[in-house]
């Protein structure tokens, strides 16, 4: 019996000192391994070492995060889940059913998340109430981009509506410049055309169509209409837009060879590494309509044994939520700030429109998750619905055809 | 013990590889058979559903346009290779000078791997970069050929590619085929005054029937298989206009977490090729029991 008591105490003992002394551990799936967003994961990785952690990268990259969630499923099937791992949106969500996420609500509450970010953005943090991700940084979608000289030369304001964007766009294809840069890919329409339904439909619009998939929303007219604007946008487009990249879109607009883009913030930053200077060289401004389309990458943790992960998870949560890390990653990638307390003096001028826009649309309840890259539904309906705007776009499918296949595409997705 | 040796020795050694075989191949046909049952989206589930992935698929309309572009691609692709590789073999095979050379050139594309073929194809046919742009440079300023970013014309494009591809290994093949031909039959024939065409149509051809199936079973199993060069040439676009099964079944796999579409489109390609290739086998077997 006194054997088994001390043998009991010094187990005890010997837990206790290894919740003591584990040496953080973190290892971190991930696909930014293209030159600026490498960048921004050194930084964090330097942060965590600094700390006294040890990072084991585990970069995948290709097919934009598909070979990272191959990667993800194997690990997760044979019971051996990464520590941490790049995840956004409803996947995070996905993820958790399977149970497999951890809780992380002790850093969360400790460092006050809930009322550093946005609501819309905090809730996808959340499971079931628990905190079970981190968020890095907010793209915003909805922007226009614009070639400072070229809408100077033909008179052109940037459009605050979509009529307005039609008549400039007229404008411009008399004056044998193409009016919108664009790329014909699947995501680039799906890109397109959320900004469109926002504009179109207005906010609470967008979220019946494409948050709630709420049928009558999704057969509307304000969606015939939705179409009906696609098709004229297609006329605006070059006859060689079929797979084009979106940074080649983007090149267009930089070269004066087009006028427009549509496309996330991430444009900004191959116009900032061409060296063209905001508000001179190049134009950014929100699409028309009001509102905000959001696409948050965050760490989804997941549920590790070992004290020395746990703390590790516990670590990377705080770094990345910190204020310098949110601050210098952002930098690097052209995005914002999740948290909104951040010092935004070393932002440039699109940056600071962006915050503004968010904290903005946040208190209107116009802050909405972009459908076009996984932040308001789930793979199956995203893509349902992706394949119809795709098909619309490239064919010469009435705007009426459209809207009925788009809700037959839904209903089947579920 | 060495008769022994010598009567079990090659079951041992073959062994491995057989249990191999049946739990990679058909352990996972079976697996992907029971997923395809059940309503799996991130992660496989084992619970059955009944064929609710099989209405989704059947429903969908972009399967559908896989389904067609198989049915165009595969036939096309097939027939333009088999006819186009006899021209070249019969051609070849008119004891010409340099053969060899010519040979190797026609076989080379075969050694290329689809992706590069792919993307050499796509600036080629690309309406602002190749041929479009070089005959308007000629000045026929009304020439179009668009056929790349054309949805209803995408599809022909992946033909092309695919049969500048391989009908240099079809044409390998025939002419083996043609070489084969007992040419004392051939001497008779042309002895007796029988045309060259007569000949080649009434004699050569006809005698070359297993070769023609040996062609036509690898071709159609190229065709199903058809990934790589879709994706390289055209990325399944424009919008999903040049999807074939397999890029479908990708999509549903690695994209979208519906690994129950995956499996359920995975089922009915098997179904596809099973139906071109048990005919082919039961003949085979028929033939050989009748040897």
């Amino acid at each position: 019996m006194k054997k088994f008591t001390f043998a009991a105490a010094s187990a005890v003992a010997i837990v206790a000192s290894g919740a003591a002394f584990a040496e953080p551990q973190a290892e971190v799936l991930h696909w930014w391994t293209s030159g600026g967003e490498a960048k921004s994961v050194a930084v964090l990785q330097e942060e965590f070492a600094a700390n006294g952690g040890t990072w084991t990268d585990m970069p995948v990259a290709g097919g934009g995060g598909d070979a990272a969630m191959t990667a993800l499923r194997a690990r997760v099937l044979s019971g051996n889940a990464p520590t941490a791992v790049q995840l956004k949106g409803p996947a995070i969500q996905e993820w958790y059913e399977e149970g497999v996420l951890a809780d992380i609500s002790a850093v969360a509450e400790a460092e006050n998340w809930a009322n550093l970010l946005p609501a819309s953005i905090a809730a996808h943090m959340q499971c079931e109430g628990s905190w079970c991700a981190a968020p890095v940084n907010v793209h915003r979608v909805d922007w226009i981009w614009a070639n400072a000289d070229i809408l100077e030369a033909n008179g052109i304001e940037m459009p605050t509506t979509w009529d307005e964007f039609n008549a400039a766009a007229e404008k411009l294809q008399a004056a044998g410049i193409t009016p919108l840069a664009h790329g014909g890919q699947a995501w680039q329409d799906a890109t397109v055309f959320e900004t469109v339904v926002l504009g179109v439909g207005g906010p609470e619009f967008f979220h019946k169509a494409l948050v709630e998939l709420d049928q009558d929303a999704l057969t509307s007219d304000t969606m015939v209409a939705v179409f009906d604007q696609m098709r004229t946008m297609r006329g605006y487009v070059d006859d060689n837009f079929s797979g084009r990249d979106w940074n080649l879109a983007t090149a267009m607009v930089m070269n004066g060879e087009a006028a427009f883009q549509i496309m996330g913030d991430w444009a900004k930053g191959e116009f900032m590494a061409a060296g063209k200077v905001p508000g001179e060289d190049f134009l950014c401004a929100s699409t028309p309509g009001d509102g905000y389309l959001y696409n948050v990458d965050s760490f989804a943790m997941f549920d590790v044994d070992g004290d020395d992960k746990v703390a590790g998870q516990a670590l990377l949560a705080e770094l990345i939520m910190g204020p310098n890390f949110q601050e210098v990653f952002n930098l690097n990638k052209g995005s914002i700030p999740a948290r909104t307390d951040v010092d935004l003096a070393a932002f440039d001028v699109c940056a600071h429109t962006s915050a503004e826009d968010m904290s903005g649309t946040s208190e209107r309840g116009s802050l909405l998750p972009s459908y076009a890259h996984g932040m308001a539904l789930r793979g199956a309906q995203s893509g349902a619905i992706t394949d119809v705007v795709t098909a619309h776009f490239n064919s010469d499918m009435s705007s009426a055809d459209a809207v009925q296949m788009l809700a037959d595409a839904v209903a089947n997705s579920m | 013990m060495s008769e022994w040796l010598e009567r079990h020795v090659p079951k041992v050694v073959l062994a491995p590889s057989f249990v191999a075989i049946l739990f990679f191949v058909y352990g996972f046909i079976a697996w992907t058979a029971w997923v395809s049952l059940t309503r799996s989206r991130l992660m496989p589930k084992y619970d059955i559903e009944g064929f609710i992935q099989y209405e989704r698929l059947f429903a969908a309309p972009r399967w559908d346009t896989a389904m067609n572009n198989l049915f165009i691609f595969g036939t096309l692709f097939i027939v333009i290779s088999m006819i186009l590789g006899l021209l070249l073999a019969i051609l070849l095979d008119q004891k010409i000078r340099t053969e060899g050379v010519i040979r190797t050139i026609y076989l080379y594309p075969m050694a290329l791997s689809m992706i590069v073929t792919g993307t050499a194809w796509k600036w080629i046919l690309n309406p602002g970069l190749g041929i479009e742009a070089m005959v308007r440079g000629w000045g026929y300023e009304d020439f179009k050929f668009d056929w790349l970013v054309n949805s209803d014309l995408a599809i022909y494009t992946v033909v092309i590619a695919g049969v500048w591809q391989s009908s240099g290994f079809v044409m390998a093949l025939f002419l083996a085929g043609l070489r084969s031909v007992d040419g004392e039959i051939i001497k008779a024939a042309q002895v007796d005054g029988i045309p060259t065409w007569r000949i080649y149509s009434a004699i050569i051809i006809p005698s070359m029937a297993p070769i023609f199936l040996s062609a036509f079973i690898v071709l159609s199993h190229l065709a199903i298989k058809s990934f790589d060069l879709v994706i390289a040439l055209t990325g399944g676009g424009p919008g999903y206009a040049t999807d074939l099964p397999a890029t479908y079944m990708y999509a549903m796999a690695f994209s979208r977490g519906d690994i129950g579409q995956a499996a359920s489109s995975a089922m009915i390609m098997m179904a596809v090729v099973f139906a071109i290739v048990v005919p082919y086998l039961y003949s085979e077997l028929r033939a050989a029991k009748n040897d």
